[in-house]
């Protein structure tokens, strides 16, 4: 039964990954984009993870996603009237992005075959509840999240104060 | 060969166990029944307003007017669909279909009674109880914001445009407010589960706990549905009809399902999280009764405010949602903590 749902899932994420990378209009790009964070919410929930889920549905493809679309409403990008050409061939660049590319797909095929199929992990019942990802978070990793937290509220100032001068 | 299907037997064999079937048969019911109640609701609406505004609203078709809906129903169904050559084709029937499934789908958690025994199966009337259901609704209903967004962006029309981003700055905004006020509510539970929030209420409504944050959730529940005063993303003097300007017939009729669906989600949360939910308090009334009339009543007070209240400019409405309603929200909620935490 799992596994009815997490083919069709993870077929649907990734095709439509794919597409984000491939779309030629930016807000095809984003519906991909929200499309595939839906997916991924979905395998989370698969998992019995539901806070997890839902935490993926607000945030990525709710709160992110909206202020891109926003974006792009207020360029209000096209794409029809917008070339996503490769204007000019950087070789360099492409060298190392294609060495960065493979080095990825080489780490991810060492991981499948060490995963070894008859017995995987041990997931603990809670996995992924509110009570155990609050726990976590202020227990084990609260330095982690509390620099983030301040990072989070510099940035938010910053666009403040750099909104603010340009109106004036 | 039929070991293969054998094999395929034994993969879709869970589909037929009482507990997926009961699964479907709940979805179909609750999908089928918030359908069914929009018409109705149209009605009660176009009925209320007239009297609210000293005239009879619509009385001519059938017994108090009640055949105006399935009237409206048919001509809209029947009516040609126009699009405008330049809209993005795929993007503008999205839109609708967005906004109805959103729509239909944040329902899906509301548990509206105790759970009842039929046939030997104890079958709880609710679609799923998920551990953070609350969440899940907040979750949709952000979703619900694309549609309108993509009705906007698709159809190619300023207005349209316009109306769009209104409405994605108003419901981001508010949906801060709505969710911090829910979270005192949470905070006083200890539970993200809207069956535990009802169960914790059997003796006091959580009104009378959370006076200020019932408020501040009435409020931004109205800003989240797009009604009246907060209907900016469809202000009818600067805007035309905002984002579905360009949309005719039974798609344009389906971003009003999905705003009457909304209405009756929201004023269902409402219910859950202040009023008590299926609680009756010594009343005789069955549980899904005492919730039916809980939500009917805050429906009647939604189209009460839309027939008193001009609509706010929209500068005012977000200086509101941003400078009085969010801090005043952060405010209860910080007090509310405390209190619990001593």
């Amino acid at each position: 039964m799992e596994l009815l749902i997490f083919y069709p899932l993870a077929g649907f994420s990734l095709m439509l990954a794919l597409g984000v990378v491939m779309n030629k209009s930016p807000i095809g790009s984003a519906l991909c984009l929200i499309g595939m964070m839906l997916g991924l919410a979905g395998i989370f929930a698969l998992q019995q993870a539901h806070f997890i889920a839902i935490l993926q549905v607000i945030i990525y493809a709710g709160a992110i996603m909206v202020l891109f679309m926003f974006v792009i409403m207020l360029l209000n990008l096209k794409g029809t009237d917008t070339k996503w050409r490769a204007r000019e061939r950087n070789t360099l660049l492409t060298v190392l992005t294609t060495f960065l590319a493979l080095g990825v797909l080489y780490k991810v095929i060492t991981v499948i075959f060490e995963f070894n199929l008859d017995s995987p992990a041990k997931v603990p019942d809670t996995f992924g509840t509110a009570a155990v990802i609050g726990e976590t978070l202020f227990t084990d990793f609260v330095l982690p999240f509390e620099v983030a937290s301040i990072l989070l509220l510099a940035a938010m100032v910053g666009a403040v104060v750099l909104a603010k001068t340009k109106l004036d | 060969m039929s070991e293969f299907i054998d094999e395929v037997l034994e993969f879709i064999d869970p589909l037929f166990e009482p507990a997926f079937m009961i699964g479907s048969i709940k979805a179909l019911v609750i999908a089928a029944a918030l359908l069914g109640v929009v018409p109705p609701l149209v009605w009660l609406e176009r009925r209320l307003m007239g009297r609210f505004q000293v005239r009879l609203g619509p009385n001519r078709v059938g017994p108090l007017g009640l055949g105006q809906p399935f009237a409206d129903s048919i001509k809209l169904l029947f009516k040609e669909s126009i699009i405008q050559s330049s809209a993005d084709k795929f993007l503008y029937h999205l839109a609708p279909a967005v906004v109805v499934f959103t729509a239909i789908v944040a329902f899906a958690v509301i548990p509206f009674g105790e759970p009842v025994t039929v046939f030997g199966q104890e079958i709880g009337l609710w679609g799923a109880n998920i551990n953070s259901g609350i969440l899940f609704i907040f979750a949709i209903s952000g979703m619900g914001i694309y549609g309108m967004v993509l009705a906007g962006l698709s159809s190619n029309n300023k207005y349209s445009l316009m109306g769009g981003l209104r409405s994605s700055a108003q419901m981001i905004s508010y949906e801060l407010t709505l969710g911090l006020s829910a979270l005192s509510v949470i905070v006083l539970t200890g539970s993200l589960n809207l069956i535990d929030l009802v169960q914790n209420q059997s003796t006091v409504p959580y009104i009378f706990l959370q006076p200020l944050a019932f408020l501040l959730f009435f409020i931004a529940g109205v800003a989240e549905t797009n009604r009246a005063p907060f209907d900016l993303p469809e202000a009818e003097q600067e805007l035309v009809a905002g984002f579905h300007t360009e949309y005719t017939g039974m798609k344009f009729a389906m971003f009003f399902m999905g705003e009457y669906i909304n209405m009756v989600t929201m004023s269902s949360m409402i219910t859950l999280l202040f009023l008590g939910g299926w609680n009756a308090y010594g009343l005789p009334l069955w549980p899904i009764l005492a919730f039916a009339i809980k939500v009917f009543f805050l429906l009647c007070v939604f189209i009460w405010l839309r027939s008193t209240f001009p609509r706010l400019r929209y500068d005012r409405l977000m200086t509101f949602g941003w400078k009085v309603l969010l801090p005043l929200c952060i405010l209860n909620l910080l007090v509310t903590s405390v209190i619990k935490v001593l």
